[in-house]
């Protein structure tokens, strides 16, 4: 028996061609990884329980779309249908094909065209009891399974807004060819099945026997002669795909499987832009999560959401412009089904473009603790903070609280005071930040503290990130939570209704959710607010962008208010001082720091 | 029939509108929530560039206003209804005046210091506005710090709540900038040994003797004018400043110690203009004051026939273009009362 016909050429040529152009990639990205990280992907891989680990992650998010299912279950549907039933389908024919070749040694294509090949007289499409009945069935039911979630796919590209989604990413030429063969490739399949299954009145399930022999009645030509037809197409839909697939965002599908298994070997991103990054971008399977979780929407701006920008970056051109234009508030990477990284891809951009942009800060003066401050051996550094230093109600706060706590403390920043660094590295200035860095912990050494503290959350994930400092750094809230607990600072509750606004780089970028809901808790009576903690929404004065107007800025914080006063709370509370000052511009309430509020609770 | 005009604010401006309409035998009632007639001037000690009393001027406004004025002192108005024959306007103490006419000049209130948080007005002791500034010379009272010594050194911070978008107001308030050479040729009268420093992005000295006030400043009296904003201020144990601005024209990072801070705050719209607009649904400009009808033909109409607008309702303004303005208002006013009888 020959299992040979021309149209498989199209399929198989398109399938080799994918192969190797997937390998090469694979291999280059491989290749490309930057030493230790090739160490650790070697370590990894003789590993076995990480390897399981990763697998089991690709399969509930490459097939299964675990993640896609919490965040939206119609979505989650579209893509199991898809992913899963596909795979579904390749695995249960392939097993089908053995049965009828009696051999493991197919040709690739064999499985995918069986019914071209087979038309089992024997076995009648209701026989589900036999085994090649079983198969007939589950493979009938697996591609409505897909067929179903095309419907899906279909009506989402029309009415996003059914689907929960306010904004559907826009799509390239390469995107539209490539999904316009995926969607053909299975209701062909179904039809060819259909008019094959029709045409030799058996060899079909319970869907494409009965589909068949209703079509082979309407259609006036030769049924055989379109069945012939639609195996074409099938081949060519599917080829077309694979030959598409390596420039069109479906690459996503086999870089996402590399990614998941780089991440399982503890690759994590860089500084600059690594095999690591290209990874990440071309897992991108531009869903377009990120783009209604986005707030520079409130602002107008519909063109530099993380999923177009790391399309830029894929395609090597991102206008500077598009770099620039992003809050780095972190709510799309919180989102990201793929768990891309995109505010340190964004950051690696922003380094390519801004870090060698000249810049002098000689003028800035020579690190020293302040006038007459000996150091405190053991005690507590305080670092108030650029954006504390526009809210000295704050600052107050803290030393009176660390004063009626006792505790053994030195002002860092009192007089002459540096920048934490942050703002110059959201903005890609690396090197220069790392002038300040150097001076900041030359200050932090000299006060021989057991504890920094700071005031501030941009502060606070800079120290912690960036500054590999031999003490224990922590926000003011945890600070003050600590002190609560040991019983150093009695409070008086006052119990007005308070809202708390989740900081983004306290929230998402340190996951410090519930300490400053427990401090709350003993001092005000904490009421909900729409978006909370990793929901929580930027309060508009990020400092992570600069190329928006101050109208822009205002659009967002006003929407960002109205979430917060759900609840006709009495005073808003937030942990930061730049979100204290974004929103008391806006704010029809008391805008107050947690710090604030623990202060005027402690008696006496 | 009896064609009487309701005038709401018995400052400069309503003052002004109410003697000039009565001067013409116009029957006017004159509101005032305040105890007291005169707006701001009556807390004003000197005025600029001429440095005359602010008593001077309460003088002549209440010598314009003849028996014709009736004057409602500390009550509000609670309601105003459009009526067939004009309005129908009741005070917070019940009593309903019918009015032909309704003059609008609620004025303005002063910038809220404390929302620019970052200077530490509320917070630091020796932080104060220009308004207090000028209360302490009209006491004549020492100047002092909250120690009770003699400043040494005083800041003066120019557009505070003024061409600030950051607190949202982008307008100039035209008036600080020369209240501030004003008050610092003040304290050097008072003090001379004492160093005053203005903290400037520039200096709208736009009316007549306003540039020599500034020339005197600097030339007789010593008065230093940095060019820079004011970005922070903190506070010493002892309870001096510390002031940090960027000297612009130098281009360097400036830190300054001094006992006292003066902020120049600006104007914003009044709460109780906030409420008759509501009331009678005026439109606004996106600075909160009242839009007047046109800006050069009609510029103390407003878009409802026989409701007038005069003074800083419409936004920031001197004394000297308030006055002005107000007896253009009570000409606009005394023809419409004019149309109404004939017509």
């Amino acid at each position: 028996m020959i299992n040979f016909n021309l149209f498989v050429l199209p399929f198989s040529l398109g399938l080799i061609y994918l192969l190797i152009a997937i390998g090469k990639s694979w291999y280059l990205w491989i290749k490309a990884l930057p030493a230790h990280d090739k160490v650790k992907l070697k370590a990894g891989i003789r590993h076995p329980q990480l390897m399981l680990g990763a697998i089991r992650e690709v399969f509930m998010e490459g097939l299964i779309h675990r993640k896609m299912w919490l965040r939206n279950p119609l979505m989650g549907y579209m893509h199991t249908s898809f992913a899963l039933g596909w795979f579904l389908l390749i695995v249960l024919g392939n097993i089908e094909s053995r049965f009828y070749s009696g051999t493991h040694l197919n040709a690739p294509y064999y499985p995918i065209f069986l019914k071209f090949f087979i038309h089992d007289k024997l076995v009648i499409f209701f026989e589900v009891y036999t085994v090649p009945g079983i198969f007939r069935f589950l493979m009938d039911f697996i591609l409505l399974f897909v067929l179903s979630g095309l419907f899906l796919a279909i009506i989402k590209r029309q009415k996003s807004k059914w689907f929960g989604m306010k904004r559907a990413a826009e799509y390239q030429l390469t995107d539209q060819i490539s999904l316009i063969c995926l969607w053909m490739i299975f209701p062909m399949r179904l039809l060819a099945e259909s008019y094959t299954a029709g045409y030799y009145g058996s060899g079909g399930g319970f869907m494409t026997q009965p589909l068949g022999g209703f079509l082979v009645s309407i259609t006036p030509l030769p049924s055989d002669f379109i069945a012939y037809t639609m195996w074409w197409g099938y081949s060519l839909a599917l080829g077309i795909f694979f030959i598409t697939l390596p420039y069109s965002r479906y690459m996503h599908i086999p870089t996402e499987i590399l990614l998941i298994f780089f991440r399982h070997c503890a690759i994590q991103p860089r500084k600059w832009h690594s095999a690591f990054s290209d990874v990440e971008v071309h897992a991108c399977s531009r869903c377009g999560v990120c783009i209604d979780v986005c707030q520079l929407n409130d602002a107008g701006i519909t063109d530099s959401q993380a999923v177009y920008f790391i399309r830029g970056v894929r395609d090597q051109y991102v206008p500077d412009e598009i770099s620039r234009k992003c809050l780095v508030c972190g709510r799309c990477q919180e989102v990201c089904p793929v768990g891309i990284r995109t505010d340190s891809l964004r950051l690696i951009k922003r380094r390519e473009l801004f870090s060698s942009q000249p810049s002098d800060y000689s003028f800035l003066p020579t690190a020293s603790l302040s006038r007459g401050e000996s150091p405190r051996q053991g005690g507590v550094a305080y670092f108030a903070g650029c954006m504390s230093h526009l809210t000295p109600s704050i600052i107050r706060a803290m030393k009176g609280i660390m004063e009626k706590a006792g505790i053994n403390y030195v002002q860092i920043d009192e007089n002459r005071s540096i920048c934490c660094g942050r703002p110059l590295m959201i903005a890609g200035k690396d090197r220069q930040a790392n002038d300040l860095i150097t001076a900041n912990k030359e200050l932090i050494r000299q006060t021989k503290a057991e504890l920094l503290v700071t005031s501030c959350p941009i502060c606070y994930r800079v120290f912690r990130e960036e500054y590999t400092l031999p003490i224990r750094v922590q926000h003011h809230t945890q600070f003050i939570l600590d002190l609560v607990k040991s019983g150093r600072i009695p409070l008086q509750a006052h119990f007005k209704k308070v809202a708390y606004h989740d900081p983004c780089d306290l929230g998402r970028g340190s996951r410090i959710y519930s300490a400053p809901r427990e401090v709350l808790a003993k001092v005000a009576d904490l009421v909900p607010v729409i978006n909370e903690c990793s929901d929580a929404l930027c309060c508009g004065g990020s400092l992570g962008i600069l190329n928006v107007s101050q109208q822009q800025r205002d659009e967002m914080t006003k929407i960002s208010l109205s979430t917060l006063m759900k609840e006709q709370p009495e005073i808003l509370v937030t942990a930061c001082p730049l979100c204290k000052k974004t929103f008391s511009k806006h704010a029809e309430i008391e805008v107050k720091d947690i710090a604030e509020l623990v202060y005027k609770a402690i008696p006496g | 029939m009896n064609k009487q005009v309701v005038v709401i604010g018995a400052g400069v401006a309503g003052l002004t509108v109410a003697g000039a309409l009565a001067e013409q035998n116009i029957k006017v009632i004159l509101i005032e929530k305040e105890a007291q007639t005169g707006g701001h001037v009556r807390n004003w000690d000197r005025l600029f560039p001429s440095r005359r009393h602010g008593s001077e001027v309460m003088d002549f406004l209440d010598s314009n206003l003849t028996k014709q004025v009736d004057i409602r002192r500390g009550v509000t108005v609670s309601s105003i209804v459009r009526t067939q024959n004009g309005f129908k306007v009741t005070l917070a103490n019940d009593d309903e005046i019918d009015a032909a006419c309704l003059i609008l000049s609620t004025g303005f209130q002063l910038f809220n210091a404390a929302k620019k948080e970052e200077y530490g007005y509320g917070i630091y002791d020796n932080v104060i506005t220009s308004a207090e500034l000028e209360s302490i010379f009209k006491s004549g009272k020492e100047i002092a710090t909250k120690n009770g010594k003699n400043p040494e050194r005083v800041a003066f911070i120019h557009c505070v709540g003024s061409r600030d978008e950051k607190v949202g107001n982008l307008y100039c308030s035209k008036v600080c900038c020369v209240t501030g050479v004003k008050q610092a040729i003040e304290i050097k009268e008072i003090l001379p040994h004492c160093e005053v420093f203005s903290f400037y992005m520039d200096l709208r000295m736009y009316d007549r003797n306003f540039e020599e006030l500034y020339y005197e400043a600097q030339q007789k009296w010593g008065v230093n004018f940095i060019r820079g904003r004011l970005s922070e201020c903190a506070e010493n144990p002892d309870h001096t400043l510390i002031i940090k601005t960027e000297d612009t024209l130098t281009g360097k990072p400036l830190k300054m110690t001094v006992d006292l801070v003066v902020l120049l705050v600006g104007f914003t719209p009044s709460a109780g203009t906030g409420e008759i607009v509501k009331m009678l649904g005026l439109k606004t400009g996106q600075d909160g004051f009242i839009a007047s009808a046109d800006e050069h033909f009609l510029d103390n109409n407003t878009d409802i026939p026989g409701v007038f607008v005069t003074g800083a309702v419409k936004g920031p303004a001197c004394i000297v273009n308030t006055i002005a303005d107000a007896r253009a208002t009570a000409q606009q006013a005394a023809k419409y009362l004019f149309t109404l009888k004939t017509g």
